[in-house]
């Protein structure tokens, strides 16, 4: 614990703060009970850490060393506002009253806390767009700049929503913790949407150039793994296996030329065998538990595919029946899509198209890109061109993505 | 904390649930400590609206707003938190046919930093 020199002790800092920043400030939040306050106190700590440490060394426990920090300055803070403003003594003895264990700086007290905040921050008394945003923010530490891109809007809208998520779980008085047993299903279910959407930003982003990103997607499969580390349930088994075998595809999915490559062409090779093995594991575990809900079932089908040497060597027999289950669990025109495409692998174009035009004709998907070019892949391979072209022509009125549109404009030239 | 839970709904959907049901939910909720008030009120054909503008009274017949759900009722209760005031919520029986808006009460402050503090009607603050 001797003395270290400047830059050594930023690089420790700076390694503390990107593996521990979000977890302190999990903690930080439930102690002071508030997530402005929280994150202050937390910068101070980090601040007060490139100071000390230097001349006192690292300390064995640097997470235990910067909650503390961070509460007393975060109390301290409290009590500098309340002479000015008058606020109610109570929080300030809530704050202090919680003492430090050295019982609970132990890991799993500490998971809980990030797992309090996921919960909290999903809550359904919030709008459906902050809680995203503000899982964001709060749990994955992403900028308001970053939130935005990933959201098609404005910063400023992505800090108002934030702003207003804070004050309604303030005023309202959303309390911070993890939901009892009888109201987990409904509340769990919230969350891995909000983490699913997450992963789905990440996975393609909505426009621009970038096919991916992957820092989104990374994210949402770390918060996967929070959650089945401490809710084991088979919803979560389901989806964190659906991310971990979408994301094995990563390597593949886009040619060198930053071009869409699709899943019949993708070189197998290049997929991820770990995570996908991974990703088997937990869906054939979720299956075991005979609760099998919509996100298992998506992992089901992902698995097939991952699985199965080439496109022609794949089971779509067994995949259609997988879907037939999955639009018994969650009906939707997408999945009805999804299964359209299926069954003409399994039966031919043909059959197909047929369910494709029925979807269409019901007025569902119209403004859905991928339901165009489904129809127009499947109007090709028939030798009916002219409704291929327009089918092609109505998806590229529909989609921004720059590889997505070079794709579609490649087909569409292909056969005019 | 304290919450006003609003009681919408329409009208024929709520005139048709048995007073007993209310009667009994309501003092179940008495008796738990958290219900501070209640009230059921009369269909909105009893309503009357008041507005006074530039000193001129209007009175008009009926609700302030012509809705499909209607205000039926109110619970004023005190809640540890929003989790515990929404389980109060969905426990209230017409919950079932209408909706319930639950909204936490401000504390009014005067500019002299004094908080209203209103004695009920025992006189209990």
């Amino acid at each position: 614990m001797g003395e270290v020199g400047t830059a050594q002790i930023r690089e420790i800092v700076d390694q503390v703060y990107r593996a521990e920043s979000r977890r302190i400030l999990a903690t930080l939040i439930r102690l002071l009970g508030d997530f402005d306050l929280a994150e202050e106190a937390m910068h101070e700590a980090f601040a007060a850490a490139m100071e000390q440490w230097q001349a006192d060394g690292v300390p064995s426990n640097p997470r235990t060393w910067l909650i503390s920090a961070g509460r007393f300055k975060g109390i301290d803070t409290m009590r500098r506002r309340s002479r000015f403003e008058g606020s109610a003594p109570e929080v300030i003895e809530n704050a202090e009253g919680e003492r430090i264990d050295p019982a609970e700086m132990i890991d799993k007290g500490i998971e809980d806390d990030e797992l309090r905040l996921i919960f909290t921050c999903c809550h359904p008394a919030l709008s459906a767009d902050a809680r995203a945003a503000l899982t964001l923010r709060e749990v994955c530490g992403l900028t308001t700049e970053e939130i935005a891109h990933a959201f098609l809007t404005k910063p400023s809208a992505i800090a108002q929503r934030i702003v207003r998520a804070k004050a309604k779980i303030r005023d309202a008085n959303i309390p911070y913790q993890v939901p009892a047993a009888r109201d987990l299903p409904d509340r769990l279910d919230t969350v891995l949407h909000v983490v699913y959407l997450v992963f789905n930003e990440g996975y393609s982003a909505s426009f621009g150039d970038a096919l991916t990103r992957a820092d989104l997607s990374g994210e949402a499969i770390r918060l996967g793994r929070v959650l089945l580390d401490l809710l084991p349930e088979p919803d979560v088994m389901g989806l964190l296996s659906l991310m971990l075998l979408q994301e094995s595809h990563r390597p593949a999915r886009s040619s060198d030329t930053g071009d869409l490559v699709l899943l019949e062409h993708q070189d197998r090779d290049l997929w991820n065998r770990d995570m996908i093995a991974e990703g088997v594991a937990l869906v054939e575990r979720a299956f075991s538990t005979r609760r099998v809900g919509p996100y298992t079932l998506q992992a089901a089908i992902a698995a097939m595919h991952a699985e199965s040497r080439s496109s022609e060597e794949t089971d779509w027999a067994e995949i259609v029946a997988l879907y037939d289950l999955l639009l018994r669990a969650e009906p939707s025109p997408v999945v009805e899509l999804n299964r359209a495409v299926a069954v003409a692998m399994r039966d031919g174009p043909d059959a197909g198209l047929n369910l494709i035009e029925a979807i269409l004709s019901r007025g569902e998907l119209a403004e859905y890109h991928l339901a165009h070019s489904a129809r127009a892949d499947l109007c090709r391979r028939l030798g009916k061109l002219d409704d291929a072209r327009a089918s092609y022509r109505k998806a590229l009125a529909l989609t921004q993505q720059g590889p997505e549109r070079r794709f579609l404009e490649r087909r569409l030239s292909e056969i005019t | 904390m304290k919450y006003v839970c609003l009681v919408y709904g329409e009208e024929s959907q709520i005139g048709a649930m048995a007073d007993d049901d209310c009667m009994s939910f309501d003092a179940g909720l008495r008796a738990e400590g958290v219900c501070l008030s209640s009230e059921a009120l009369q269909p909105v054909r009893t309503s009357t609206t008041v507005r006074v503008r530039n000193g001129r009274v209007a009175i008009t017949d009926g609700p302030f707003a012509e809705t499909k759900e209607q205000l039926a009722g109110f619970y004023l209760i005190d809640a540890r938190d929003l989790d515990h005031a929404l389980e109060i919520a969905a426990s209230i029986p017409p919950a079932e046919v209408g909706c319930i808006e639950v909204r936490p009460v401000r504390e009014l402050v005067s500019t002299t930093g004094k908080k209203h503090v209103v004695a009920d009607v025992q006189g209990r603050k």
